[in-house]
């Protein structure tokens, strides 16, 4: 299946090669999250600029990175978070952001600004901020939401959705068992991952984007989501709510940066510049859910907005959630094959 | 003088050499290798992705894709034998009508019918409301082991059903009379003549059957729900999120090479026939 569309593709590029020629306007290549984005405000900015935007999107963090690394195709803005743009910064791979051809940055509040992974923003532009947390049915669930236990209680057997990623699911049980998101020590990580192991036969599956349909429909009890994508559920779905644990968690901060070997930097800088608008801001907020760093977008939106517990996240807790740090590989590799345990598990 | 034919085989060489060869060859080249920084133009040779493959945890994968995907066999087997059967036992034209109504759902992208299926089997999906209507209340059958092998069951039994069909039909009536005639119960003629006529196609079908199923990841990931992971996965997981190319390259060869083994026992069981007759259409 893969191959044939991977032949196919292959097949395709000289087509796609001849295809540009016939389009003088300038070029420009987005890698962003999967529905991270008004597609809107891409046409948008194409008119404005009178160029031509491709638009591609990945699913993680480590995709992208694979992809970036290994593929011979140049993009000119990415979107990854917190830890994979200090991975990106540390393996040169990044081109530093010339400020003056971003005035928009001003309507970035500071919160956002000048984080641990890129100090003083040399590479990066805030886009959106989240945590990662529980997405309940108020009518299952009539535990109090406080704590990554719940995920462990066996009430809700085969009602729990677990987040299909490494870092994501690792961090909630190291969380939940004290300790932190971005354990070293090759004990705690083990005791986390028995945790996960002997919590799987609770869980109904993990998932990436399955969530929001077996939240809506009832099959689910509980998720583990991210803010956002709770925003979004809770918005079109009612008797929903989102709480984040008070053993803490993981909040990010997807930022756009502009790798090394960008073909059309001055347009990746525009493109940045016009994302930054508030009024254009404001469109993505609405079609995205996640929390935003522009406060003058903030006044644009819809008054429903300002209720939504997954898009209004309280700053105790962003204070108690830890950003993701960018593990050496020799510990990755003790979190790899703990994940891998965890998926052979029975 | 060479023939028309042999310069028209040609560009299916060539096709073979580009696509098939040359992938297969780089992934075994991979297998090999140990972090090679292509840049820098460093390749260290090393035999520690196999021999990491050799890690109860994997070899427990292993079995355990295997076991699924023989049971997925033999179920297609045992539904698409004696269909087959009824099917060839049927007047011609009704033949055809029935062979294209097995093919039609293949016409449907084999992802949106695996959706489809996530839909049917969940908790409030049709058949778990029928199942309700019946006093089985809360039944959700959607990411367990069942829905796996269902959907394994489901996308792959096409492959079963023509070989067998087409084995079956090439066999002559005159012979299955002459067993009648000779004094063969209806038993004996079916264990004696029609088995090992349709043996080819059984084989085949089984194949067919086995091959995907056995290195499936979107039926296990889609209908099982990340809780049932199969080799599959473990070689998607690795190209796509561990960014161990090396790895994931060495667990494809040692699963190619145990499908290799399969195939050739395959050939043992049917002789030379294998290669002749009952193959698909």
């Amino acid at each position: 299946m893969k191959k044939i569309v991977l032949i196919l593709s292959l097949l395709c590029l000289p087509f796609l090669a001849g295809g540009c020629g016939s389009d003088d306007r300038a070029e420009l290549t987005v890698y962003n999250w999967g529905d991270y984005m008004d597609p809107e405000v891409i046409a948008q900015f194409e008119e404005e600029y009178n160029c031509r935007v491709n638009y591609e999107t990945f699913t993680s963090n480590e995709d992208m990175y694979v992809k970036v690394k290994n593929s011979s195709d140049t993009y000119d803005v990415l979107v990854p978070s917190d830890y994979m743009i200090e991975r990106l910064i540390r393996e040169e791979m990044l081109r530093p952001i010339t400020k003056d051809s971003i005035p928009n940055l001003a309507n970035i509040d500071d919160s956002a600004k000048n984080l641990a992974f890129d100090p003083g923003n040399q590479y990066s532009v805030p886009y959106f901020y989240g945590v990662l947390g529980i997405v309940y049915n108020t009518a299952q669930v009539t535990d109090p939401v406080d704590s990554w236990n719940l995920l462990w209680n066996d009430k809700y057997a085969s009602k729990i959705l677990m987040y299909d990623s490494i870092r994501d699911s690792m961090g909630v049980s190291l969380k939940r068992l004290g300790f932190s998101m971005n354990e070293t020590n090759e004990a705690n990580i083990n005791a986390a991952r028995d945790a996960l192991i002997a919590q799987k036969p609770l869980v109904m599956a993990y998932v990436t984007d399955n969530v929001k349909s077996l939240m809506a429909s009832g099959d689910a009890a509980m998720a583990v989501v991210y803010s956002g994508d709770a925003a979004i559920i809770m918005s079109e779905t009612d008797s929903l709510n989102f709480a984040v644990p008070k053993e803490g968690s993981n909040a990010f901060y997807d930022n756009f940066v502009i790798p090394k070997n960008a073909q059309n930097p001055e347009l990746a800088e525009k493109f940045i510049n016009f994302m930054l608008t508030p009024e254009i801001a404001a469109k993505n907020i609405e079609y995205v859910g996640y929390s935003s760093p522009n406060t003058p977008a903030l006044a644009l939106l819809d008054a429903s907005w300002s209720e939504n517990a997954g898009f209004n996240i309280s700053n105790e807790d962003l204070a108690r959630s830890e950003i993701f740090k960018d593990l050496p590989n020799d510990v990755m590799e003790i979190y790899n094959r703990a994940w891998t345990e965890i998926n052979v598990s029975k | 003088m060479k023939s028309f034919k042999e310069y028209i085989a040609y560009p299916y060489g060539l096709w073979m050499l580009i696509f098939i060869a040359v992938p297969l060859l780089v992934v075994i080249w991979f297998s090999f290798l140990s972090n090679p920084d292509f840049k820098a133009g460093i390749y260290t040779f090393t035999l520690e992705n196999y021999q990491q493959f050799m890690d109860p945890v994997y070899l427990e994968l292993l079995y355990r894709s295997f076991l699924y995907a023989v049971i997925a066999t033999l179920i297609c087997f045992l539904i698409a034998y004696p269909l087959g059967n009824l099917i060839v036992s049927l007047p011609g034209h009704r033949q055809n009508m029935m062979i294209v109504l097995m093919i039609i759902p293949m016409w449907v992208n084999f992802l949106l019918r695996t959706y489809a299926w996530m839909v049917l089997l969940s908790g409030s999906g049709l058949i778990s409301q029928f199942l309700g209507l019946l006093g089985f209340r809360d039944v959700s059958l959607l990411y367990t082991q069942s829905a796996v092998i269902l959907g394994m069951v489901y996308n792959f039994f096409p492959y079963m059903l023509l070989p067998i069909y087409t084995s079956l039909k090439k066999i002559d009536p005159d012979l299955l009379r002459a067993a009648t005639d000779l004094g063969a119960n209806h038993f004996q003629m079916f264990l004696k003549i029609k088995v090992p006529l349709s043996l080819p196609g059984i084989v085949s079908g089984c194949m067919m059957v086995f091959m995907p199923a056995v290195s499936t990841f979107v039926i296990s990931n889609l209908l099982g729900g990340g809780k049932y992971m199969l080799i599959g996965n473990l070689i998607e997981q690795q190209f796509l999120t561990l960014n161990n190319w090396n790895f994931g390259s060495a667990i494809s060869m040692v699963l190619m090479t145990i499908i290799f083994l399969v195939l050739g026992i395959a050939r043992l069981i049917t002789g030379k026939e294998f290669d002749t007759g009952g193959q698909l259409l």
